[in-house]
Parts: C-alpha cells; sequence; structure tokens
C-alpha cells in the first residue's frame, strides 16, 4: 500500500439547520459532523463505525459532495472540493462513487439492469452504442451477473444481485474512491459473505480507495485497514484495524465491542454497559460527548472537548485518559 | 424433567397466491420447554416468520391457511381454538415482539394509552388501574421516568426505548411463551446488547419460554438453550445450541456458520460462501430443496425428500447423506 493520501479532510463540520418552532425563534442547528480531520491514503479501505445517528452516513455523503459541508475542507487532487458545483462536480463526480445502503430503493424500478449500470456512462459520455452494451455486459461479469441479465428489471432480482447492480453502475465510471455506505446490512449473512468477498477482490484489482461505513463491527474487520470510530459526529478513535480489536484505547470503542454477541455458545464475555442514551447533537456542544455516560468520566471533561490526538504509533484517540 | 410448552407437529402452511401455492412452512417440528428459549435461524425467505405467524394464528387472511400438522400449546390443541379463545390466547397466553418496534406503535396515540388499552383488553381493570400496571411494567424494562414516558408519542422515542416499549407490553401479561420475531434486527449493538438483557431477565424473574427468531448466530449463541434451523420452508436441524456449534451436522448448517463474519478472523481473509440461491417455494416438495447449492449431493437428493431424524439424542438432522449408516464429514469430499 502507497503512503500517498488521496483525500485530505481537514476540520469537516456539518450543520443542520432545524424548522423554527416559534416565528421569530434562532433556528436550533444539529451539529451531525464536528471537527473531524483524516488522511485517507490511496488504495485503503477506511472503516468507519458508531452507532445510528453518529453522523458515519452525513461523513460519506459529505465526501461525495451529496450534502455541501458547513465548515471545513476536503482536499482531493491539490484542490479544495467542498464547494465545487456544476461542470467541475460532475467531472468530481466521476472520481468519487457511492453505494447506497438499501439495494431495493437504489435502483430504478423502471430500468432495466443494464440501463441503469449504462446511465453513468451516457451522463459522462465515455462509450455509445455497441460500444457501452459491452462494457455493461464486461461490467456486470466482472461483479460476478451473467451478462445475459442486461435486460431484467431491479424487480426480478433479489437483494444480493441488486446491491451487485449497484457496485456495477459505481463501478462504470472507473473511480479513484468509492464510499459504501452499510452496503451489506440489508443481506442475508450468506449473501454477504458474497459482497464482501467482491468488494475486497475489486479493490484489489482497480486499486480502488474505499470508504466503508458500516454499524457491525465484524463485517468491517473482514474489509478494512484502518477504522475510525465515530460517536456524535467525531471520530473518537482512529488506528489501524487489528489494533482496534487487540487494544481498543477509547472507552467508547470498548464498550462497543463488549457488546458484540459472542462467537460461541460457551463464550462468556464480560461487558462493559453505557448508561443512559446518546446525547442529543442538537444546540451547543460542550464537553466531551461521551461525558454522560463515561464509566471514567472526570471533571475535566464537562468542560473541554478532546482532540483526535495520538496516543500510540499510529493510534488517534479523543480522551483525557490518555 | 421439564415441562413441554409448545410442541408443533409436521407443521404445514401454504399461501394461496394468483402465481400458485407458496409452501412457506413445510413440515417444521420442535418442541419447547418452559422458561427456556429456542433460536430459530435461517435465510429470508426460509419461513422463520411464518412458522411464529402460524403458532399465533395471524397468517394473511385469504391467502395464508394452514394444511396439516398440530401445534399444543399447555394440552390445548391451538389450531382448534374458537375467535374468543384465541383472542384470550394471544396476549395473555403468547406475546409476540416483531421486528420494527418503530412501526409496530400507533404513531397517533399515546405509549401510555396504547398500553392500558390492552391492558383492559385482557383484564376486568378500570382504566386507572390500567395505567399504573403499564407504569409498572415500563418501569420492570428500565425506562427512566415512567409516569411521563406514558404521555410520550412513539416518535418521541428511540429505537431502543419503543423496543421496551413493546417488551414492556408483552410482559405485562405474564405470558407462557414470547416471540420475539428478530426483535433487534433494526437496533445498534449496544442496544441489541442491553435488549437482550432485558429478555433475559425477564424470562429468569416470569419463568418465561422465548422463541427467538433472528438471522443473527451471535444472538443465538448468547440466549438460546436449543436451535432449529430452517431452509425452504423445513426443519433441516435442530440440536441444542452447544451441540449445533461444536457438532452442526447439515451441510447448509456448515454454510451458514462459515459464512459469518467473525471478530476473531484475520483481516481482510475470504469468507466462505454458499453459491447459488434458494429455491422458488412454489416447486419445493420433491427433493431435497438444498440439492442444487450442496457439495455433498447425490442422485437420491434430487428424488427424495429427507426426513427429519434424530441421529444423536436431542440432535435432529433432514438430509440423505447424515444417517445413521453414513457420516458426512465437515470440509470432506463429495464421494
Amino acid at each position: 500500500m502507497s503512503e500517498k493520501s488521496i483525500l485530505q479532510i481537514k476540520n469537516l463540520s456539518k450543520n443542520f439547520k432545524l424548522r423554527r418552532s416559534k416565528l421569530f425563534e434562532k433556528p436550533q442547528e444539529l451539529h451531525a459532523l464536528s471537527n473531524i480531520s483524516i488522511d485517507i491514503e490511496e488504495g485503503e479501505t477506511l472503516g468507519i463505525i458508531g452507532e445510528s445517528g453518529c453522523g458515519k452516513s452525513t461523513f460519506g455523503r459529505c465526501i461525495v459532495n451529496l450534502h455541501r459541508a458547513s465548515y471545513g475542507e476536503i482536499i482531493y487532487n491539490g484542490t479544495n472540493i467542498v464547494n465545487k458545483k456544476g461542470s467541475k462536480l460532475k467531472e468530481l463526480r466521476k472520481d468519487i462513487q457511492m453505494i447506497f445502503q438499501d439495494p431495493y430503493s437504489s435502483l430504478d424500478p423502471r430500468k432495466t439492469a443494464g440501463a441503469a449500470i449504462e446511465e453513468p456512462m451516457k451522463i459522462h459520455n465515455i462509450s455509445k452504442g455497441t460500444d457501452s452494451i459491452n462494457k455493461v455486459s464486461s461490467l456486470m461479469q466482472e461483479v460476478g451477473l451473467d451478462s445475459q441479465y442486461i435486460y431484467r428489471y431491479p424487480h426480478e432480482f433479489s437483494g444480493g444481485q441488486r446491491q451487485r447492480i449497484n457496485i456495477a453502475r459505481a463501478l462504470a465510471l472507473n473511480p479513484k474512491i468509492m464510499v459504501c455506505d452499510e452496503p451489506v446490512s440489508a443481506l442475508d449473512v450468506s449473501v454477504q459473505a458474497q459482497v464482501l468477498n467482491l468488494l475486497n477482490e475489486l479493490q484489489r484489482k482497480h486499486n480502488l480507495t474505499l470508504i466503508f461505513i458500516s454499524h457491525d463491527l465484524s463485517v468491517i474487520k473482514h474489509v478494512s485497514d484502518r477504522i475510525a470510530i465515530m460517536y456524535l459526529g467525531r471520530i473518537v478513535e482512529l488506528c489501524r484495524a487489528e489494533e482496534v480489536y487487540n487494544n481498543p484505547m477509547h472507552p467508547y470503542t470498548q464498550a462497543l465491542l463488549s457488546a458484540i454477541p459472542p462467537e460461541s455458545p460457551f463464550e462468556k464475555h464480560q461487558q462493559i454497559e453505557l448508561k443512559g442514551e446518546i446525547p442529543s447533537p442538537i444546540g451547543e456542544q460542550k464537553g466531551c460527548s461521551l461525558s454522560t455516560r463515561c464509566p471514567y468520566v472526570m471533571d475535566k471533561c464537562f468542560a473541554q472537548t478532546p482532540e483526535l490526538s495520538e496516543a500510540n504509533e499510529g493510534h488517534k484517540v479523543a480522551c483525557f485518559l490518555y | 424433567m421439564t415441562e413441554t410448552l409448545l410442541q408443533v407437529n409436521n407443521l404445514k402452511t401454504y399461501l394461496h397466491l394468483a402465481g400458485g401455492v407458496v409452501k412457506a412452512v413445510d413440515g417444521v417440528s420442535f418442541n419447547i420447554e418452559k422458561g427456556k428459549t429456542m433460536g430459530v435461524v435461517g435465510e429470508s425467505g426460509s419461513g422463520k416468520s411464518m412458522t411464529a405467524s402460524s403458532i399465533i394464528r395471524l397468517l394473511p387472511p385469504n391467502t395464508g391457511k394452514i394444511e396439516s400438522g398440530n401445534i399444543i400449546f399447555d394440552g390445548r390443541d391451538v389450531l382448534s381454538f374458537t375467535k374468543k379463545e384465541l383472542l384470550n390466547f394471544r396476549g395473555k397466553d403468547i406475546a409476540v415482539i416483531f421486528q420494527d418496534p418503530m412501526s409496530s406503535l400507533d404513531p397517533v396515540f399515546k405509549v401510555g394509552d396504547q398500553m392500558s388499552e390492552m391492558i383492559c383488553a385482557h383484564q376486568n381493570v378500570s382504566a386507572e388501574e390500567a395505567r399504573k400496571i403499564a407504569v409498572d411494567s415500563l418501569r420492570k424494562v428500565g425506562i427512566p421516568n415512567p409516569e411521563n414516558r406514558m404521555n410520550s408519542y412513539p416518535y418521541e422515542l428511540s429505537g431502543g426505548m419503543c423496543q421496551r416499549v413493546i417488551i414492556a407490553m408483552a410482559i405485562c401479561k405474564n405470558p407462557k411463551l414470547v416471540i420475539a420475531d428478530e426483535p433487534t434486527t433494526a437496533l445498534d449493538v449496544t442496544v441489541q446488547s442491553q435488549v437482550l438483557k432485558l429478555l433475559k431477565k425477564m424470562q429468569k424473574d416470569l419463568n418465561t419460554a422465548i422463541l427467538l427468531i433472528t438471522h443473527n448466530l451471535g444472538v443465538v449463541w448468547e440466549m438460546c438453550d436449543t436451535v432449529m434451523v430452517m431452509y425452504a420452508g423445513k426443519t433441516i436441524e435442530y440440536a441444542s445450541a452447544g451441540e449445533l456449534y461444536s457438532e452442526p451436522m447439515h451441510p447448509y448448517t456448515w454454510g451458514l456458520l462459515d459464512s459469518m463474519p467473525k471478530l476473531s478472523d484475520y483481516m481482510k481473509t475470504k469468507l466462505t460462501t454458499i453459491p447459488g440461491s434458494p429455491p422458488d417455494l412454489r416447486l419445493t416438495g420433491k427433493c431435497c430443496n438444498f440439492y442444487n447449492r450442496c457439495p455433498y449431493v447425490q442422485l437420491i437428493c434430487t428424488k427424495e425428500v429427507p426426513q427429519l431424524m434424530e441421529i444423536q439424542k436431542g440432535h435432529f438432522v433432514a438430509c440423505h447423506r447424515q444417517t445413521f449408516a453414513e457420516r458426512l464429514e465437515r470440509g470432506g469430499s463429495n464421494q
């Protein structure tokens, strides 16, 4: 793996303005992402994990520019892509593609599989006529679909096959970066394994950089080189994948790991329970976001927000304990 | 000797649709003992949820029909219940927890009203007493400020909280059996472990039996005493959890166990998969349903339906290649 970073994210924040409940009230803000800084290396898989509502999907969407970041920069190829518009944004979309969670709703029910895969190539004027049909069938074969299915409609496919169509569609433009937003969470275990194997294989073949968003720790271990753990809009821990499992440092990561169901009926595990619910991301955020639930909480945690800093080599943690 | 609470024998539930008869449940047999947990695992479309619906007789009207078999609950035949008996049976004897906590509560009524309505329906109590019972059971499931929460609408609660409310509704009648149909699939791991803990505690306090339907094997290992593996509407393996883990016998169970991503695996290893896809449930019933995906297929598999046999004590398997005379070896070659 090369050490060259392909995407640099600096202090990325995303706030959503909420609807006012009273006429002249100042609108409240929901802090979906706060101050995220991360370098993504070329050819790596960055796993992003967290509970629902922690901002992992927003993060993915910000990278693809489906959400415009409120503050901060995303630097790709030496330019900041946050404020790109029109034709420049279209150019960018060629390089950064996305696979969505729900294979059922992310395909147009009135387009055949072939048409869905061909569409991005048409939009970007890459190929036409028979050339594009050839390309579509080779893409379908690449993702493990029989090319005779080219004229079938989405409802004729199973969930796993639809996700393969989505992957083929994302691959059609030869992207450099692919953002996968929970691509397997709607699939059965046996199908999930097939799709994960496919993604790993495609990455090796095309030297893709994958940003893999999931809430399943055992799934993410199978695909990631590095893992970022998010909690309430912040990255709380970032390190190599095996480090997360061997040496989790942040109290939240430890609790998350201990919540995974056991691998065998004979295994008894000690569980660290976090009390209470995730605090609301609405309004001003003060102190460490875990301070209300953390078993090791200190006075400092309520007043200051810990920064993501290096605790061990290549192991970053946002916690005052380290 | 433990007592058998629910006994299901060779249950067959078919759906009569325009496109043909779908054999959603096609020969399922199992027993649940009092105070024990049985897990049902299988791919989607394998008939797990239809089995549960058949037990409480909540099948889709007009299309769904129980063709044969019998369901004995606590010595009574469920299939012969009248409408009135059924109403008493559901809710009082059996409670159901469905998969999606957000959609199993009515969005336009307050949580408390929904709960007390249910309690009034089953018990001869005043509305005020019913509210008291509701507050009590909300407290039992660990909801802070139950009095205030009674006045919340479902949208004001998180997914985990909604699931707690449903569990509270399920347990306030002290049911003998709780059917939990994928109770944690829509929840995060941390919330999932809280909900599972709650179910376990409830089971211990009330000596309830649980029928847990899930596709997450980890949840099965944590919760269940016995496990039934379903494939294409049939029971293909039925054993205690420990035995199923250490000595699975059906080739499909092997595939299922192997395709689970495990934390102990090395990073970026290739996962084993089961090739192919499940059969069309309209066409099953003439051969082993798994033959087209099975690495150990032989001629007999394409001709005869394998019967569920007790190969070891308490370990049932339906496979032509796993009999008293012949044993397959996991990962062995097809000979």
